[in-house]
Protein backbone atom coordinates (compact mmCIF):
# COMPACT_ATOMS: atom_id res chain seq x y z
CA UNK A 1 0.00 0.00 0.00
CA UNK A 2 1.23 3.48 -0.81
CA UNK A 3 -0.02 6.75 0.53
CA UNK A 4 1.03 9.42 -1.96
CA UNK A 5 -0.41 12.36 -0.14
CA UNK A 6 -0.89 13.16 3.44
CA UNK A 7 -4.47 13.80 4.36
CA UNK A 8 -5.63 10.40 3.29
CA UNK A 9 -8.28 8.96 5.54
CA UNK A 10 -7.47 5.52 6.70
CA UNK A 11 -10.44 3.30 7.03
CA UNK A 12 -9.64 1.43 10.18
CA UNK A 13 -7.29 0.34 12.87
CA UNK A 14 -5.79 -2.65 11.18
CA UNK A 15 -5.58 -3.06 7.43
CA UNK A 16 -5.18 -6.29 5.53
CA UNK A 17 -1.43 -6.32 6.05
CA UNK A 18 -1.95 -6.21 9.77
CA UNK A 19 -0.37 -2.78 10.08
CA UNK A 20 -1.60 -0.77 12.97
CA UNK A 21 -3.02 2.68 12.46
CA UNK A 22 -0.15 4.06 14.46
CA UNK A 23 2.36 2.61 12.02
CA UNK A 24 0.43 3.89 9.03
CA UNK A 25 0.23 7.27 10.67
CA UNK A 26 3.98 7.23 11.05
CA UNK A 27 4.41 6.19 7.41
CA UNK A 28 2.10 8.98 6.27
CA UNK A 29 3.97 11.53 8.29
CA UNK A 30 7.29 10.30 6.91
CA UNK A 31 5.99 10.47 3.38
CA UNK A 32 4.55 13.91 3.78
CA UNK A 33 7.45 15.29 5.74
CA UNK A 34 5.03 17.50 7.56
CA UNK A 35 2.94 16.48 10.51
CA UNK A 36 1.53 19.96 10.97
CA UNK A 37 -1.30 19.79 8.46
CA UNK A 38 -4.70 19.10 10.00
CA UNK A 39 -5.13 15.36 10.00
CA UNK A 40 -8.03 13.12 10.71
CA UNK A 41 -6.09 9.97 10.71
CA UNK A 42 -7.98 7.60 12.91
CA UNK A 43 -11.37 6.92 11.51
CA UNK A 44 -12.74 3.51 12.24
CA UNK A 45 -16.20 4.46 11.08
CA UNK A 46 -17.10 2.84 7.79
CA UNK A 47 -20.20 3.45 5.76
CA UNK A 48 -21.12 -0.12 5.08
CA UNK A 49 -21.15 -3.39 6.95
CA UNK A 50 -19.81 -5.03 3.80
CA UNK A 51 -16.67 -2.92 4.14
CA UNK A 52 -16.25 -3.90 7.77
CA UNK A 53 -16.65 -7.59 6.98
CA UNK A 54 -14.66 -7.71 3.75
CA UNK A 55 -12.28 -10.63 3.62
CA UNK A 56 -13.69 -12.62 6.54
CA UNK A 57 -12.43 -16.08 5.72
CA UNK A 58 -14.06 -19.46 5.71
CA UNK A 59 -13.28 -21.34 8.92
CA UNK A 60 -13.22 -18.16 11.01
CA UNK A 61 -14.01 -18.17 14.71
CA UNK A 62 -16.70 -15.53 15.18
CA UNK A 63 -17.83 -14.09 18.51
CA UNK A 64 -21.32 -12.68 18.68
CA UNK A 65 -22.44 -10.52 21.60
CA UNK A 66 -25.88 -10.43 23.15
CA UNK A 67 -27.90 -11.96 25.95
CA UNK A 68 -31.52 -12.77 25.26
CA UNK A 69 -32.63 -10.28 22.65
CA UNK A 70 -30.60 -7.48 24.17
CA UNK A 71 -27.32 -6.39 22.66
CA UNK A 72 -27.38 -8.75 19.71
CA UNK A 73 -25.57 -7.17 16.73
CA UNK A 74 -28.29 -8.23 14.32
CA UNK A 75 -27.31 -6.03 11.42
CA UNK A 76 -23.76 -7.34 11.56
CA UNK A 77 -25.08 -10.90 11.54
CA UNK A 78 -27.17 -10.01 8.50
CA UNK A 79 -23.97 -8.66 6.99
CA UNK A 80 -22.10 -11.87 7.75
CA UNK A 81 -24.89 -13.90 6.15
CA UNK A 82 -24.52 -11.68 3.09
CA UNK A 83 -20.73 -11.81 3.14
CA UNK A 84 -20.73 -15.54 2.61
CA UNK A 85 -18.01 -16.97 4.86
CA UNK A 86 -18.72 -20.55 5.81
CA UNK A 87 -17.39 -23.37 8.00
CA UNK A 88 -17.62 -20.92 10.88
CA UNK A 89 -17.22 -21.48 14.59
CA UNK A 90 -19.69 -19.29 16.47
CA UNK A 91 -18.96 -18.24 20.04
CA UNK A 92 -22.07 -16.90 21.71
CA UNK A 93 -24.09 -17.42 24.87
CA UNK A 94 -26.90 -19.05 22.89
CA UNK A 95 -27.16 -20.63 19.47
CA UNK A 96 -29.70 -18.14 18.21
CA UNK A 97 -33.46 -18.22 18.03
CA UNK A 98 -36.06 -18.07 15.30
CA UNK A 99 -34.69 -18.04 11.78
CA UNK A 100 -32.44 -15.01 11.84
CA UNK A 101 -28.94 -14.09 12.91
CA UNK A 102 -26.97 -17.05 14.27
CA UNK A 103 -29.94 -19.35 13.70
CA UNK A 104 -30.02 -18.33 10.04
CA UNK A 105 -26.28 -18.97 9.63
CA UNK A 106 -26.79 -22.43 11.12
CA UNK A 107 -29.82 -23.03 8.92
CA UNK A 108 -27.73 -22.16 5.88
CA UNK A 109 -25.16 -24.78 6.87
CA UNK A 110 -22.48 -22.17 7.43
CA UNK A 111 -21.67 -23.08 11.04
CA UNK A 112 -19.41 -26.03 11.76
CA UNK A 113 -19.27 -25.59 15.51
CA UNK A 114 -21.03 -23.65 18.25
CA UNK A 115 -19.32 -22.72 21.52
CA UNK A 116 -22.15 -21.75 23.88
CA UNK A 117 -23.36 -21.95 27.45
CA UNK A 118 -27.07 -22.04 26.70
CA UNK A 119 -27.62 -23.30 23.15
CA UNK A 120 -31.06 -24.66 23.96
CA UNK A 121 -33.12 -21.58 24.63
CA UNK A 122 -36.47 -20.12 23.84
CA UNK A 123 -37.03 -20.49 20.10
CA UNK A 124 -33.75 -22.28 19.35
CA UNK A 125 -35.57 -24.48 16.83
CA UNK A 126 -32.89 -24.39 14.16
CA UNK A 127 -30.02 -25.34 16.46
CA UNK A 128 -32.01 -28.15 18.06
CA UNK A 129 -32.89 -29.62 14.69
CA UNK A 130 -29.38 -29.40 13.25
CA UNK A 131 -27.87 -30.72 16.49
CA UNK A 132 -30.26 -33.67 16.49
CA UNK A 133 -29.13 -34.47 12.96
CA UNK A 134 -25.50 -34.36 14.07
CA UNK A 135 -24.71 -31.59 11.60
CA UNK A 136 -23.18 -29.22 14.11
CA UNK A 137 -20.54 -29.66 16.75
CA UNK A 138 -21.31 -28.23 20.19
CA UNK A 139 -18.80 -27.21 22.81
CA UNK A 140 -20.83 -26.55 25.93
CA UNK A 141 -19.10 -24.17 28.35
CA UNK A 142 -20.20 -22.89 31.75
CA UNK A 143 -21.26 -19.28 31.23
CA UNK A 144 -18.66 -17.79 33.54
CA UNK A 145 -15.94 -19.95 32.06
CA UNK A 146 -17.04 -18.82 28.61
CA UNK A 147 -16.82 -15.16 29.65
CA UNK A 148 -13.47 -15.70 31.37
CA UNK A 149 -11.98 -17.62 28.44
CA UNK A 150 -12.90 -14.66 26.23
CA UNK A 151 -11.55 -12.18 28.76
CA UNK A 152 -8.35 -14.21 29.04
CA UNK A 153 -7.85 -14.12 25.27
CA UNK A 154 -8.31 -10.36 25.23
CA UNK A 155 -5.89 -9.98 28.11
CA UNK A 156 -3.19 -12.29 26.76
CA UNK A 157 -3.75 -14.95 29.41
CA UNK A 158 -3.40 -18.19 27.50
CA UNK A 159 -5.07 -20.47 30.06
CA UNK A 160 -6.28 -20.41 33.65
CA UNK A 161 -7.43 -22.70 36.45
CA UNK A 162 -10.93 -22.49 37.89
CA UNK A 163 -13.02 -24.56 40.32
CA UNK A 164 -16.10 -24.13 38.10
CA UNK A 165 -17.24 -27.43 36.55
CA UNK A 166 -14.86 -29.62 38.56
CA UNK A 167 -16.36 -33.08 38.92
CA UNK A 168 -18.86 -32.50 36.09
CA UNK A 169 -19.17 -33.64 32.49
CA UNK A 170 -17.79 -30.30 31.33
CA UNK A 171 -14.45 -31.02 32.98
CA UNK A 172 -14.10 -34.40 31.26
CA UNK A 173 -10.69 -34.87 29.68
CA UNK A 174 -9.37 -31.58 31.01
CA UNK A 175 -6.31 -31.23 33.17
CA UNK A 176 -7.08 -30.71 36.86
CA UNK A 177 -4.84 -29.60 39.65
CA UNK A 178 -5.21 -28.87 43.33
CA UNK A 179 -4.46 -25.24 44.10
CA UNK A 180 -4.71 -23.91 47.66
CA UNK A 181 -6.62 -27.01 48.68
CA UNK A 182 -9.22 -26.75 45.95
CA UNK A 183 -9.42 -28.85 42.82
CA UNK A 184 -9.39 -26.70 39.69
CA UNK A 185 -9.72 -27.40 36.00
CA UNK A 186 -7.51 -25.90 33.32
CA UNK A 187 -9.38 -23.81 30.76
CA UNK A 188 -7.93 -22.33 27.58
CA UNK A 189 -8.29 -18.78 26.33
CA UNK A 190 -10.82 -18.39 23.55
CA UNK A 191 -9.70 -16.19 20.67
CA UNK A 192 -11.75 -14.98 17.72
CA UNK A 193 -10.92 -13.99 14.19
CA UNK A 194 -13.95 -11.73 14.24
CA UNK A 195 -15.93 -10.24 17.10
CA UNK A 196 -19.32 -8.72 16.35
CA UNK A 197 -20.59 -6.42 19.06
CA UNK A 198 -23.46 -4.05 19.56
CA UNK A 199 -22.75 -0.75 21.28
CA UNK A 200 -24.85 2.27 22.19
CA UNK A 201 -22.57 5.21 21.33
CA UNK A 202 -19.31 5.20 19.42
CA UNK A 203 -16.82 7.72 18.12
CA UNK A 204 -14.40 7.46 15.21
CA UNK A 205 -11.65 6.23 17.54
CA UNK A 206 -13.80 3.22 18.31
CA UNK A 207 -14.58 4.18 21.89
CA UNK A 208 -17.81 2.50 22.91
CA UNK A 209 -20.55 2.74 25.49
CA UNK A 210 -23.43 0.33 25.98
CA UNK A 211 -27.02 0.50 27.12
CA UNK A 212 -28.06 -1.25 30.34
CA UNK A 213 -28.19 -5.05 29.99
CA UNK A 214 -26.88 -4.62 26.43
CA UNK A 215 -23.30 -4.65 27.67
CA UNK A 216 -23.39 -8.40 28.46
CA UNK A 217 -20.89 -10.30 26.27
CA UNK A 218 -20.27 -7.35 23.95
CA UNK A 219 -17.71 -5.49 26.02
CA UNK A 220 -15.63 -8.57 26.75
CA UNK A 221 -15.84 -10.00 23.22
CA UNK A 222 -14.66 -6.67 21.85
CA UNK A 223 -11.29 -7.35 23.47
CA UNK A 224 -10.85 -10.84 22.02
CA UNK A 225 -11.35 -10.34 18.30
CA UNK A 226 -8.48 -10.07 15.84
CA UNK A 227 -11.02 -7.96 14.00
CA UNK A 228 -13.66 -6.31 16.17
CA UNK A 229 -16.61 -4.73 14.45
CA UNK A 230 -19.00 -2.62 16.50
CA UNK A 231 -22.47 -1.65 15.45
CA UNK A 232 -23.43 1.51 17.33
CA UNK A 233 -26.81 3.16 17.66
CA UNK A 234 -25.30 6.63 17.84
CA UNK A 235 -22.12 8.13 16.46
CA UNK A 236 -20.62 11.02 18.39
CA UNK A 237 -17.59 13.25 17.92
CA UNK A 238 -14.30 12.31 19.53
CA UNK A 239 -14.29 13.96 22.93
CA UNK A 240 -18.02 13.80 23.44
CA UNK A 241 -17.98 10.58 25.39
CA UNK A 242 -17.14 11.05 29.04
CA UNK A 243 -13.76 9.32 29.46
CA UNK A 244 -15.01 7.97 32.79
CA UNK A 245 -17.97 6.36 31.02
CA UNK A 246 -16.24 4.74 28.06
CA UNK A 247 -16.60 1.00 28.60
CA UNK A 248 -14.63 -0.23 25.60
CA UNK A 249 -11.62 1.96 24.81
CA UNK A 250 -11.10 2.30 21.07
CA UNK A 251 -7.88 0.28 21.03
CA UNK A 252 -9.99 -2.88 21.02
CA UNK A 253 -12.15 -1.83 18.08
CA UNK A 254 -11.31 -1.95 14.37
CA UNK A 255 -14.50 -0.88 12.63
CA UNK A 256 -17.59 1.05 13.66
CA UNK A 257 -20.82 0.97 11.71
CA UNK A 258 -23.87 2.94 12.62
CA UNK A 259 -27.05 0.98 12.90
CA UNK A 260 -29.99 0.69 15.21
CA UNK A 261 -31.20 -2.61 16.49
CA UNK A 262 -34.85 -1.94 15.93
CA UNK A 263 -35.68 -5.49 16.82
CA UNK A 264 -34.98 -5.28 20.53
CA UNK A 265 -38.21 -6.42 21.97
CA UNK A 266 -39.48 -8.30 24.93
CA UNK A 267 -38.15 -11.81 24.70
CA UNK B 1 -47.74 -36.66 49.34
CA UNK B 2 -51.19 -38.23 49.44
CA UNK B 3 -50.59 -39.86 52.82
CA UNK B 4 -49.41 -36.63 54.38
CA UNK B 5 -52.27 -34.53 53.16
CA UNK B 6 -54.73 -37.15 54.30
CA UNK B 7 -53.26 -36.93 57.80
CA UNK B 8 -53.57 -33.15 57.81
CA UNK B 9 -50.04 -32.25 56.67
CA UNK B 10 -50.05 -29.48 54.13
CA UNK B 11 -46.96 -29.18 51.91
CA UNK B 12 -45.89 -25.62 51.11
CA UNK B 13 -46.78 -24.14 47.75
CA UNK B 14 -44.10 -22.55 45.56
CA UNK B 15 -44.73 -19.03 46.87
CA UNK B 16 -44.69 -20.29 50.47
CA UNK B 17 -41.39 -22.07 49.86
CA UNK B 18 -39.96 -18.87 48.40
CA UNK B 19 -41.26 -16.87 51.38
CA UNK B 20 -39.75 -19.38 53.82
CA UNK B 21 -36.32 -19.05 52.24
CA UNK B 22 -36.63 -15.26 51.94
CA UNK B 23 -37.10 -15.06 55.71
CA UNK B 24 -33.55 -16.37 56.15
CA UNK B 25 -31.84 -13.78 53.93
CA UNK B 26 -30.45 -11.00 56.12
CA UNK B 27 -30.04 -7.36 55.23
CA UNK B 28 -26.88 -6.54 53.34
CA UNK B 29 -26.46 -9.79 51.43
CA UNK B 30 -25.65 -9.89 47.72
CA UNK B 31 -27.81 -12.63 46.26
CA UNK B 32 -28.26 -14.36 42.92
CA UNK B 33 -31.56 -16.14 42.34
CA UNK B 34 -31.81 -18.90 39.74
CA UNK B 35 -34.77 -19.42 37.45
CA UNK B 36 -37.99 -21.08 38.63
CA UNK B 37 -38.92 -21.03 42.32
CA UNK B 38 -35.76 -19.04 43.26
CA UNK B 39 -36.98 -16.10 41.17
CA UNK B 40 -40.08 -15.85 43.39
CA UNK B 41 -37.92 -15.20 46.46
CA UNK B 42 -37.33 -11.53 45.60
CA UNK B 43 -41.04 -10.82 46.00
CA UNK B 44 -40.85 -11.92 49.64
CA UNK B 45 -38.03 -9.68 50.78
CA UNK B 46 -39.65 -6.67 52.48
CA UNK B 47 -38.64 -3.36 50.88
CA UNK B 48 -37.36 -2.21 54.28
CA UNK B 49 -34.64 -4.89 54.12
CA UNK B 50 -31.77 -3.99 51.80
CA UNK B 51 -30.79 -7.10 49.88
CA UNK B 52 -28.93 -6.59 46.59
CA UNK B 53 -29.91 -8.90 43.76
CA UNK B 54 -27.37 -9.86 41.13
CA UNK B 55 -28.40 -10.95 37.65
CA UNK B 56 -25.69 -12.78 35.75
CA UNK B 57 -26.34 -10.95 32.48
CA UNK B 58 -24.71 -7.95 34.13
CA UNK B 59 -26.91 -6.25 36.71
CA UNK B 60 -26.41 -5.55 40.39
CA UNK B 61 -29.33 -4.05 42.30
CA UNK B 62 -32.00 -5.57 40.12
CA UNK B 63 -35.55 -4.64 41.04
CA UNK B 64 -38.90 -6.27 40.39
CA UNK B 65 -40.71 -6.74 37.09
CA UNK B 66 -41.94 -3.30 35.95
CA UNK B 67 -45.49 -2.22 35.28
CA UNK B 68 -46.37 -2.74 31.60
CA UNK B 69 -46.06 0.99 30.83
CA UNK B 70 -42.63 1.15 32.50
CA UNK B 71 -40.99 -1.63 30.47
CA UNK B 72 -37.51 -0.87 29.15
CA UNK B 73 -36.57 -3.46 26.51
CA UNK B 74 -32.88 -2.94 27.31
CA UNK B 75 -33.32 -4.06 30.88
CA UNK B 76 -33.91 -7.78 31.28
CA UNK B 77 -33.02 -10.36 33.90
CA UNK B 78 -31.00 -13.52 33.36
CA UNK B 79 -34.34 -15.29 33.07
CA UNK B 80 -35.09 -12.94 30.16
CA UNK B 81 -37.91 -11.21 32.03
CA UNK B 82 -38.33 -7.46 32.03
CA UNK B 83 -36.64 -5.97 35.05
CA UNK B 84 -35.94 -2.68 36.83
CA UNK B 85 -32.89 -1.21 38.50
CA UNK B 86 -32.81 -0.03 42.12
CA UNK B 87 -31.13 3.24 43.03
CA UNK B 88 -27.49 2.30 43.53
CA UNK B 89 -27.69 -0.42 40.92
CA UNK B 90 -25.07 -0.90 38.24
CA UNK B 91 -24.40 -2.55 34.89
CA UNK B 92 -21.31 -4.50 33.87
CA UNK B 93 -20.18 -7.03 31.30
CA UNK B 94 -20.19 -10.81 31.48
CA UNK B 95 -16.63 -11.33 32.65
CA UNK B 96 -17.12 -8.85 35.47
CA UNK B 97 -20.49 -10.33 36.32
CA UNK B 98 -18.92 -13.76 36.67
CA UNK B 99 -15.96 -12.31 38.53
CA UNK B 100 -18.53 -11.42 41.19
CA UNK B 101 -19.83 -14.98 41.11
CA UNK B 102 -16.59 -16.90 40.73
CA UNK B 103 -14.57 -14.55 42.90
CA UNK B 104 -16.68 -15.43 45.93
CA UNK B 105 -18.33 -12.02 46.25
CA UNK B 106 -21.92 -13.23 46.35
CA UNK B 107 -23.20 -14.06 49.82
CA UNK B 108 -25.77 -16.46 48.45
CA UNK B 109 -26.77 -18.33 45.33
CA UNK B 110 -30.17 -20.01 45.29
CA UNK B 111 -30.72 -22.69 42.68
CA UNK B 112 -33.48 -25.10 41.85
CA UNK B 113 -32.37 -28.72 41.56
CA UNK B 114 -33.27 -32.12 40.21
CA UNK B 115 -31.32 -33.77 43.01
CA UNK B 116 -29.26 -32.82 46.05
CA UNK B 117 -27.06 -35.47 47.66
CA UNK B 118 -26.22 -35.86 51.34
CA UNK B 119 -22.60 -34.87 50.57
CA UNK B 120 -23.73 -31.53 49.13
CA UNK B 121 -23.53 -32.49 45.46
CA UNK B 122 -26.14 -30.85 43.26
CA UNK B 123 -27.56 -31.87 39.87
CA UNK B 124 -29.68 -29.21 38.23
CA UNK B 125 -28.84 -28.82 34.54
CA UNK B 126 -29.26 -32.09 32.68
CA UNK B 127 -31.24 -35.26 33.19
CA UNK B 128 -28.93 -37.60 31.32
CA UNK B 129 -25.36 -37.71 30.06
CA UNK B 130 -26.45 -37.36 26.46
CA UNK B 131 -29.20 -34.89 27.16
CA UNK B 132 -30.62 -33.53 23.96
CA UNK B 133 -29.11 -30.12 23.19
CA UNK B 134 -27.79 -29.55 26.70
CA UNK B 135 -27.65 -26.08 28.23
CA UNK B 136 -25.85 -25.14 31.43
CA UNK B 137 -25.78 -21.33 31.62
CA UNK B 138 -24.29 -19.94 34.83
CA UNK B 139 -25.33 -22.75 37.18
CA UNK B 140 -21.88 -24.32 37.52
CA UNK B 141 -20.25 -20.96 38.20
CA UNK B 142 -22.88 -20.01 40.78
CA UNK B 143 -22.68 -23.37 42.51
CA UNK B 144 -18.89 -23.38 42.70
CA UNK B 145 -18.34 -19.68 43.28
CA UNK B 146 -20.86 -18.18 45.70
CA UNK B 147 -20.06 -18.03 49.43
CA UNK B 148 -23.03 -20.31 50.09
CA UNK B 149 -25.42 -22.29 47.96
CA UNK B 150 -28.97 -23.04 49.01
CA UNK B 151 -31.18 -25.30 46.92
CA UNK B 152 -34.93 -24.90 46.78
CA UNK B 153 -37.10 -27.63 45.28
CA UNK B 154 -40.04 -29.97 45.81
CA UNK B 155 -39.12 -32.75 48.22
CA UNK B 156 -39.92 -35.41 45.61
CA UNK B 157 -40.53 -35.56 41.87
CA UNK B 158 -44.06 -35.45 40.53
CA UNK B 159 -43.97 -39.27 40.59
CA UNK B 160 -42.98 -39.29 44.24
CA UNK B 161 -39.32 -40.16 43.62
CA UNK B 162 -36.99 -38.74 46.29
CA UNK B 163 -34.85 -35.77 45.26
CA UNK B 164 -32.75 -35.76 48.44
CA UNK B 165 -30.51 -38.68 47.66
CA UNK B 166 -27.38 -40.49 48.80
CA UNK B 167 -25.59 -39.77 45.52
CA UNK B 168 -26.91 -37.85 42.52
CA UNK B 169 -27.82 -39.95 39.51
CA UNK B 170 -28.10 -37.01 37.11
CA UNK B 171 -25.05 -35.16 35.74
CA UNK B 172 -23.57 -32.96 38.45
CA UNK B 173 -23.58 -29.19 38.51
CA UNK B 174 -21.00 -29.05 41.30
CA UNK B 175 -19.64 -31.26 44.05
CA UNK B 176 -19.97 -30.74 47.78
CA UNK B 177 -21.37 -27.23 47.66
CA UNK B 178 -24.99 -27.17 48.91
CA UNK B 179 -25.24 -26.05 52.51
CA UNK B 180 -29.02 -25.90 52.90
CA UNK B 181 -32.11 -27.26 51.17
CA UNK B 182 -35.61 -25.78 51.31
CA UNK B 183 -38.38 -28.10 50.18
CA UNK B 184 -42.15 -28.05 50.32
CA UNK B 185 -41.91 -30.28 53.42
CA UNK B 186 -38.82 -29.25 55.34
CA UNK B 187 -35.67 -27.20 55.73
CA UNK B 188 -32.51 -29.28 55.94
CA UNK B 189 -28.85 -28.46 56.51
CA UNK B 190 -26.15 -30.40 54.72
CA UNK B 191 -23.66 -31.44 57.40
CA UNK B 192 -20.62 -33.73 57.38
CA UNK B 193 -23.01 -36.42 58.71
CA UNK B 194 -25.57 -35.82 55.96
CA UNK B 195 -28.96 -34.09 55.95
CA UNK B 196 -29.97 -32.60 59.29
CA UNK B 197 -33.61 -31.61 59.63
CA UNK B 198 -33.95 -27.99 60.73
CA UNK B 199 -37.72 -27.78 60.55
CA UNK B 200 -40.72 -29.53 59.03
CA UNK B 201 -44.17 -28.35 57.99
CA UNK B 202 -46.69 -28.60 60.85
CA UNK B 203 -47.86 -32.11 61.63
CA UNK B 204 -45.13 -33.90 59.68
CA UNK B 205 -43.14 -36.53 61.56
CA UNK B 206 -39.50 -37.38 60.99
CA UNK B 207 -40.55 -40.89 59.97
CA UNK B 208 -42.96 -39.57 57.37
CA UNK B 209 -40.25 -37.24 56.01
CA UNK B 210 -37.74 -40.11 55.95
CA UNK B 211 -40.23 -42.17 53.96
CA UNK B 212 -39.99 -39.71 51.06
CA UNK B 213 -36.23 -39.16 51.38
CA UNK B 214 -33.61 -41.55 50.03
CA UNK B 215 -30.73 -40.27 52.13
CA UNK B 216 -30.74 -40.87 55.86
CA UNK B 217 -32.09 -37.94 57.85
CA UNK B 218 -30.56 -36.71 61.09
CA UNK B 219 -32.45 -34.75 63.65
Amino acid sequence: MFFPEIGCILPCGKNSNGNSTARLLAICILLSGSPSKPLKMINKIVNSIAEALAGVEDGSIVMVGGFGNVGVPRLLLDGLIEQGATDLTIVSNTAGSGHEGIARLIELGRVRKAICSFPRSQGSVVFEEVYRQGRIELELVAQGTLAERIRAAGAGVTAFYTPTAVGTLLAKGKETREINGRTCVLEQALYADLALVEAWKADRWGNLTYNKAGRNFNAVMATAGKRTVAMAHYLVEVGELDPEAIVTPGIFVDYVVQGANDRVENP
Amino acid sequence: MAEQTSTGVKPLGRAEMAARLAADIPEGWYVNLGVGIPTLIADHIPSSREVVFHSENGILGMGPVPAPDKVDPWLISAGRQNATLHAGGSFFHQAESFAMIRGGHLDLSVLGAFEVAENGDIANWATSENDFAPAVGGAMDLAAGAKRLWAIMEHTTKDGKPKLVKRCSYPLTAVNVVSRVYTNLAVLDVTPQGFKVVEMVPGLTLDALQAVTEAKLHS
